[in-house]
């Protein structure tokens, strides 16, 4: 059932497959007990000969509890909901944890224009580089990641990280995220930004800890 | 009144055509105008729908049936990426907009609304005229913004900004102009609409209906003209910002010259979210009217059924972010609005209890009405529940745009708009066109169209918890997408069995409406009013106005012979066993 | 068909119903300048003062001028509706020939305004607040036509004699009605674009 999921490599991924699952299951506990409840009564109550239909306005206290009850179930199953989401919520997108790597990606229609502030650390400086639609990260460190959009709206979309982020021109969005694995994945825009959107792809390279090494050294060797 | 009623009537048969059927004030003739613009629109936009699928499943491969699409807007029958997202667009805004409100309030709160709270006509016929004109013309741009140089809208029915703020940034110049002057009308249209709707329930009943003998139907459509009319105002205004944008070239929108990019977004869903319901009350509407009918069982809690909907009433503008949870908004607005999102599923939940109860004890006869509105209340559950997913931000996080959204709002749409609007259309056509419809195409035409409904979009719901974005041309130019590549293709099948499936319906609907079995004023024993009057309804309603003594869902009341209790009949004394 | 400016015999209540009519007609009026003035206050209080610079420039002695210009003339449509509901029909007419040409002159003093800001180089492309401004003025200032296109009907029927028959009763009212909500518009645009700086 849900291995139609991509396969997660974020820390947070877990936490958002989870509140998934757990409203799977609650609404789709709801949703059995309602339509056989109605293929139930269908079957039952069909029209037979002789057979008279009840005069049941539900305008009554107690015949009303006969759907008030389960109402209230359904609202204690929303708080249910409600309370899950937040925690995960918060996992992502509360207080943003001290970061290892900071980059900056920058997207335009059809692009992203990813920098890397180089041995500095410092962005605008003489050692910046700029790469399209290639970004390099390392494994199990946290990235920031500085989202700029240089004309429409493009939504930053990572789906093994379970991350999306719309990025607003004009404004700055940081998220963040931690990889747990190492491997080649596909970055898509997720927001509608003009003809070229199915083409905006990138790529998000992690690499273990001695490659991303390797990397670095190949792009400043003066390091 | 009965002089003047007779002299009116004679006025009217001297009425020359154009005045009868085209420039007509009578409410029963603009709501059928309203019906055979919804359906025509309906084909549009569905043979839209049609291109679409046929892209995503074969990608960039010629659309059998689109070869007469000249250059540059397809290639022979290819379509290209620009014309896809224009037919994307059309098609989201066409069934919105020019099928959904056409068709529930547009056709049957026109038609229904003075038949069923007891009135001669609208309270402003003139106006009820204008509103139909006005959104015809409205539908004219629309179709128009096909044959301007640079194709129509191209920026998604939600037209976020900056995209749609400054034509260098799609390439469409006079066809999203045209698409913003034919939302403003068609708005325009509504509110005219819905200051009559108001109007005539408040001040036009019969003598005897009180607002809580009205029938659930008309309560329906006043909550959602009230919800529309409430609602739409900022989005108008929204809509002047970004006309000057374009036009004059002021920078409400656009971040370089000082304006904001979010701001549109908030005004489309502030609107936005009303605006579903107002597309889905009518809907449920017309199921009230029929649950009840085939069961022959009144509607349970009624009060209730009016007290839970003005609370999602309320609700509704409170939930509007939660279209934007990845957006960029301030993320502390987040789980407020997620609360309020999914609260909403509780009045909801009571609503679609009391249509279970409602048949608990009943005596159910499975007539085409019945099978529609018995399939409306099933297949919107499945979109309401995964409302439930979009309503909860960390997983939304991960399915925002993509196929698990597309497929929740078509659980929700299609259900209120073509499975209640079919409803409907088959209840009450006997009495809009005199004739009975056929029962066995009729039966055809809904299990073909349940179950390829359901085949065509419960695969959407795999698709986006794989991640498969939405308003993509080309899936295959993502490797993680290749994979699924079947399910697309499938479901492209699926979506052409079910227009397929419409053709049953075309006949069915042509055919009974010439060669029909005659209906009789009530076929179907119901006791609203719009029954009470003969068939085919007289000019002017009623030949006397009713008078109303009772609620409209008394069906198999204890000790009476009938089981059924017309609301302009007194009660006839307890039958002698 | 049955006048909607009266009640009708099979009528449940005795609301006219174009009266009702008219104040939905009105709340959504209220909901599109409330979009507007929302989106104007919120991108206000965005630009940090930057706009103060550019509201400077707009002149508040003219627009004090305009603002008792409109209320006079809400005033006067008070008296003609005053008049009608007491049969005085030449005082009636008489006073929607004044509040035409109160509207008249408020929109001449505004196209005066105009086209002085334009001399000085301020048109609706000269930043934020002056799109606005543009914006807001120019919308309301649509709907001050349309008033006096109403009063102005009025006052030819008023002369004629054809506003006295019973069909026609309810119509100064109802215009009366539209003519305060301009005027209130007014009321709210005034010290937001003239005064805020
Ligand atoms: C008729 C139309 C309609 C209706 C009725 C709804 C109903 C609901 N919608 Fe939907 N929605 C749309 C049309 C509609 N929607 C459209 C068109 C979009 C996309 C627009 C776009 O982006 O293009 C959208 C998008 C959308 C989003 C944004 C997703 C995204 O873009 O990421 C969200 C998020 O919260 C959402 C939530 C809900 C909820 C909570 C309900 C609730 O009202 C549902 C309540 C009903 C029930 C829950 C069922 C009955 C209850 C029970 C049987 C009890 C059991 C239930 C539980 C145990 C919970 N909708
Ligand atoms: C009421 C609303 C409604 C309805 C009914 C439908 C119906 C259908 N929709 Fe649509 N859709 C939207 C509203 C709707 N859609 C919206 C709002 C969007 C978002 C747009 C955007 O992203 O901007 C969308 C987007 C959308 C997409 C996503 C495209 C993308 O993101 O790239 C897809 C893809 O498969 C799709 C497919 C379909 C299909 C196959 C149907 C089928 O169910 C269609 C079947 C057609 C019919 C049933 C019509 C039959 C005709 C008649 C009944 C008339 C009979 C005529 C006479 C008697 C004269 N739709
Ligand atoms: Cu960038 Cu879509
Ligand atoms: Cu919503």
């Amino acid at each position: 059932m849900f291995d139609w999921f991509p396969k997660n490599i974020s820390t947070f991924g877990g936490d958002i497959d989870y509140v998934f699952k757990l409203i799977f299951y609650i609404v789709g506990i709801g949703f059995l007990l309602g339509e056989l409840a109605i293929l139930f009564f269908v079957v039952q109550f069909r029209r037979r000969d002789g057979q008279k239909a009840k005069y049941i306005s539900g305008d009554k206290w107690p015949q009303l509890g006969w759907i008030l009850i389960p109402t209230v179930l359904v609202l204690f199953l929303d708080l249910w909901i409600d309370f899950a989401g937040a925690k995960a919520y918060d996992a992502v997108k509360g207080e943003m944890p001290v970061h290892d790597v900071i980059v900056e990606v920058s997207s335009k229609q059809y692009n992203w224009i990813i920098t890397y502030p180089g041995p500095d650390g410092v962005f605008a400086t003489a050692d910046d580089i700029t790469k399209e639609n290639d970004l390099h990260v390392p494994v199990n460190k946290v990235i920031k990641v500085v989202l700029k959009s240089q004309d429409v709206i493009h939504s930053f979309f990572v789906p093994v990280l379970r991350l999306k982020q719309d990025i607003l021109p004009g404004r700055t969005t940081d998220v963040w995220f931690e990889a747990t694995e190492t491997g080649k994945y596909e970055i898509a825009c997720a927001e509608l930004c003009g003809y070229g959107h199915y083409t905006m792809r990138g790529f998000l390279h992690i690499h273990s800890e001695e490659e991303y090494a390797a990397w670095l050294a190949q792009i400043w060797p003066a390091e | 009144m009965a002089e003047q009623a007779t002299s009116e009537v004679q006025h009217t048969e001297q009425m020359s055509f154009v005045r009868k059927y085209i420039f007509s004030v009578d409410h029963k003739v603009i709501g059928k105008q309203y019906l055979f613009l919804s359906l025509f629109m309906a084909l549009v936009a569905g043979t839209m729908a049609y291109y679409v699928r046929w892209q995503l499943a074969w990608p960039e491969t010629a659309v059998p049936g689109a070869g007469w699409i000249p250059e540059p807007t397809a290639f022979s029958g290819i379509i290209p990426p620009e014309f896809y997202n224009a037919l994307v667009t059309m098609h989201g805004t066409i069934m919105v907009f020019f099928v959904g409100m056409p068709l529930l309030l547009g056709a049957f709160g026109n038609y229904l609304l003075p038949l069923m709270v007891g009135a001669r006509d609208m309270a402003f016929p003139r106006l009820n005229m204008m509103s139909f004109w006005t959104i015809f013309t409205a539908s004219l741009c629309m179709i128009a913004s096909f044959f301007v140089e640079g194709g129509s809208a191209a920026a998604g029915w939600t037209g976020y900004a900056p995209l749609s703020a400054d034509p260098i940034y799609t390439g469409v110049t006079w066809g999203l102009n045209l698409w913003i002057i034919g939302l403003a009308l068609e708005f325009t249209s509504f509110l005219m609409g819905g200051i009559n709707f108001l109007t005539t329930t408040v001040t036009m009943r019969a003598p005897g209906m009180t607002m809580l003998r009205l029938p659930l139907m008309v309560w329906m459509q006043i909550t959602a003209a009230v919800l529309f009319m409430l609602s739409v105002g900022p989005l108008v205004a929204g809509a002047i910002l970004l006309l000057l944008d374009r036009t004059v070239g002021t920078g409400f929108f656009l971040p370089g010259k000082g304006g904001d990019p979010l701001l549109w977004q908030h005004l489309f869903w502030f609107f936005g979210h009303p605006e579903v319901y107002v597309v889905l009350l009518p809907g449920i509407g017309a199921v009230m009217e029929i649950l009840p009918v085939f069961s022959r069982k009144p509607i349970f809690g009624y009060r209730t059924i009016i007290w839970s909907t003005m609370v999602a009433g309320v609700l509704s503008f409170l939930v509007w972010a939660h279209h934007m949870y990845v957006s960029g908004m301030d993320p502390n607005l987040v789980m407020p609005f997620s609360i309020t999102t999914i609260l909403i599923s509780v009045p909801f939940a009571v609503i679609i209890f009391a249509f279970m109860a409602t048949l608990w004890g009943g005596s159910i006869e499975f007539k085409t009405p019945m099978l529609y509105a018995i399939g409306t209340v099933t297949t919107f559950i499945i979109g309401g529940v995964t409302g439930i997913f979009n309503g909860s931000p960390p997983v939304d996080i991960f399915i925002h745009d993509t196929y698990f959204v597309v497929s929740h709002f078509h659980f929700t749409l299609f259900p209120s708009v073509f499975l209640g609007g079919f409803a409907a259309l088959y209840f009450w056509f006997p009495k809009m066109f005199g004739k009975m419809m056929n029962e066995t195409l009729g039966k055809i035409h809904f299990w073909w169209t349940m179950i390829c409904f359901n085949l065509v979009f419960i695969p959407m719901f795999v698709l986006g918890m794989g991640g498969h974005m939405r308003r993509i041309y080309n899936p295959m130019q993502y490797d993680f997408l290749k994979p699924m590549q079947g399910i697309n293709q499938f479901i492209t099948y699926s979506a052409i069995l079910l227009l397929l499936g419409q053709i049953p319906f075309i006949v069915n609907f042509f055919w009974s409406m010439f060669g029909g079995k005659k209906a009789g004023d009530n076929p179907w024993n119901a006791n609203t009013l719009e029954w009470a009057t003969t068939t085919p309804v007289p000019h002017e309603n009623f030949d006397t106005i009713p008078t109303v003594y009772h609620g409209p869902y008394d069906y198999s009341l204890p000790n009476q012979n009938e089981d059924w209790q017309p609301q302009h009949l007194e009660k006839e004394p307890a039958a002698v066993a | 068909m049955s006048g909607a400016s009266t009640v009708t015999e099979y009528q449940a209540t005795h609301t006219v119903p174009g009266r009702m009519g008219v104040w939905w007609f009105l709340a959504s009026e209220i909901m599109v300048f409330g979009g507007f003035l929302a989106v104007y206050i919120l991108y206000r209080m965005a630009s940090h003062g930057a706009w103060a610079a550019m509201a400077e420039h707009v002149s508040a002695p003219i627009g004090t001028f305009n603002t008792v210009v409109l209320l006079t003339s809400s005033l006067t449509m008070v008296k003609a509706f005053e008049a009608v509901d007491k049969d005085a029909r030449d005082k009636a007419r008489n006073y929607l020939l004044i509040t035409v040409l109160l509207g008249v002159a408020f929109l001449c003093v505004k196209g005066f305004e105009y086209s002085h800001e334009i001399s000085m180089g301020f048109t609706p492309l000269s930043g934020s607040f002056w799109s606005f401004y543009y914006v807001l003025t120019g919308l309301h200032g649509l709907h001050v036509l349309a008033g006096i296109i109403a009063n102005f009907c009025l006052y030819i029927m008023a002369v004629r004699g054809t506003l006295w028959s019973k069909n026609c009763q309810g119509r100064v009212e109802f215009a009366g009605l539209y003519w305060h909500l301009v005027d209130v518009i007014w009321i709210f645009l005034f010290p937001l674009l003239y005064l805020s700086y």
